[in-house]
């Protein structure tokens, strides 16, 4: 999410925002949909292709924007996505 | 476009990947079921709390959510149809010091095992549980329970159910249970909370969980998969704590209201 700040804020420096990574399990996928449609960001869609059981998993189409909620992880009934935090950066604001 | 899927899982497994039974995992549970966000939550509170695993005990009756004791590694139970709270009284009896959770169904425990279920909580016994409510009895193919809404339809109801519905808040606290909640499958970080706090209150507790059936609930009333239900519960629950458990009765397709009703 990207908002449009007036001035640059005087704390810009001690704020940090966190990256994660998302891992899948392809196989273990049934094709609900949970994860993406709950994903705040928008980082996953449907990927075209299938998997063992017949299902599309999901991919990951924005990995620039996942900020290591665990939203898909929480929602997900058959353990087959999860994050991991890569690192912590700083805001990126535009004004 | 730079995407990140790894299929295989050298760097690091779900984290709840200690607590299950891996042969057994992919489950039964149909796609789109929300009992697998239930033992996600489940056991995601009990990495909340710190409790290992030879401090605690799973008990199951028959059913779709019966089937979570053989998924999930601690010394678990798997009963017979609606009698799981009487085992786990037998459990709690012989073993005070660990901490005993009832996981079944709505057909499960307020149907057959209801009066088990008021016994238990008439005499304040010391375990948790979590109902999973589907609105039907699932596993036998999507007949009528006692939890169905009024002129829903289902396998043995095609006219449409004309018997209104139990309401599992109500049922708990006039038999004198400690603490009472409901939510439902999409509120998972509010269901792990609630499990954190009735695991760790002393007395009867019980949490409902509303969970989508997409086989045969759903299926049966066109309301579309697991992901229609969700966005319906998204648009109409509120969150209403403490609200008088009379007006908490769940009508067909209409307000949810979810929160922490008693806690006494």
């Amino acid at each position: 999410m990207r908002w449009k700040y007036k001035r640059i804020p005087y704390d810009i420096d001690k704020v940090k925002v966190p990256l994660g990574e998302v891992h899948i399990v392809k196989d273990r996928c049934k094709g609900c949909g949970f994860c993406i449609e709950y994903c705040p960001q928008d980082v996953l869609d449907f990927s075209p292709e299938f998997n063992a059981l017949g299902y599309h998993p999901p991919q990951v189409i924005n990995p620039g924007e996942c900020v290591n909620c665990g939203l898909c992880e929480i929602l997900c009934p058959e353990f087959a996505i999860w994050n991991t935090l890569k690192e912590m950066r700083g805001l990126e604001i535009e004004c | 476009m730079n995407t990140v899927n790894t299929v295989n899982t050298e760097n690091k497994e779900h984290q709840v990947v200690n607590w299950l039974r891996m042969d057994r995992i992919p489950h039964i549970w149909c796609p789109g079921c929300g009992i697998g966000i239930t033992v996600e939550a489940f056991v995601l509170a009990l990495e909340k709390l710190k409790i290992k695993s030879d401090e605690i005990c799973v008990v199951s009756g028959i059913g779709c959510t019966g089937r979570v004791a053989g998924y999930i590694k601690v010394d678990s139970f798997h009963t017979t149809h609606g009698r799981a709270i009487p085992f786990a009284t037998g459990i709690k009896l012989a073993n005070p010091k660990i901490k005993v959770v009832v996981i079944s169904g709505d057909g499960d425990l307020i149907s057959i095992g209801g009066n088990h279920f008021m016994h238990a909580a008439r005499r304040n016994i010391d375990i948790t549980v979590i109902c999973v409510n589907n609105f039907i009895y699932a596993m036998t193919g999507g007949q009528v329970a006692p939890t169905t809404p009024f002129t829903a339809y289902t396998t043995t109801s095609p006219y449409g159910n004309f018997e209104t519905a139990s309401n599992i808040p109500q049922l708990a606290e006039s038999a004198g249970a400690k603490y009472v909640a409901r939510w439902t499958s999409l509120h998972a970080r509010r269901l792990i909370n609630s499990i954190v706090e009735a695991i760790q209150k002393p007395g009867f507790s019980v949490i409902e969980v509303v969970s989508p059936c997409p086989m045969y609930y759903s299926r049966i009333n066109r309301l579309g998969e697991g992901i229609n239900m969700m966005k319906f519960y998204h648009k109409n629950s509120v969150i209403k704590h403490f609200e008088p458990t009379e007006n908490l009765n769940i009508d067909y397709q209409g307000k949810l209201i979810v929160g922490k009703f008693v806690d006494r």
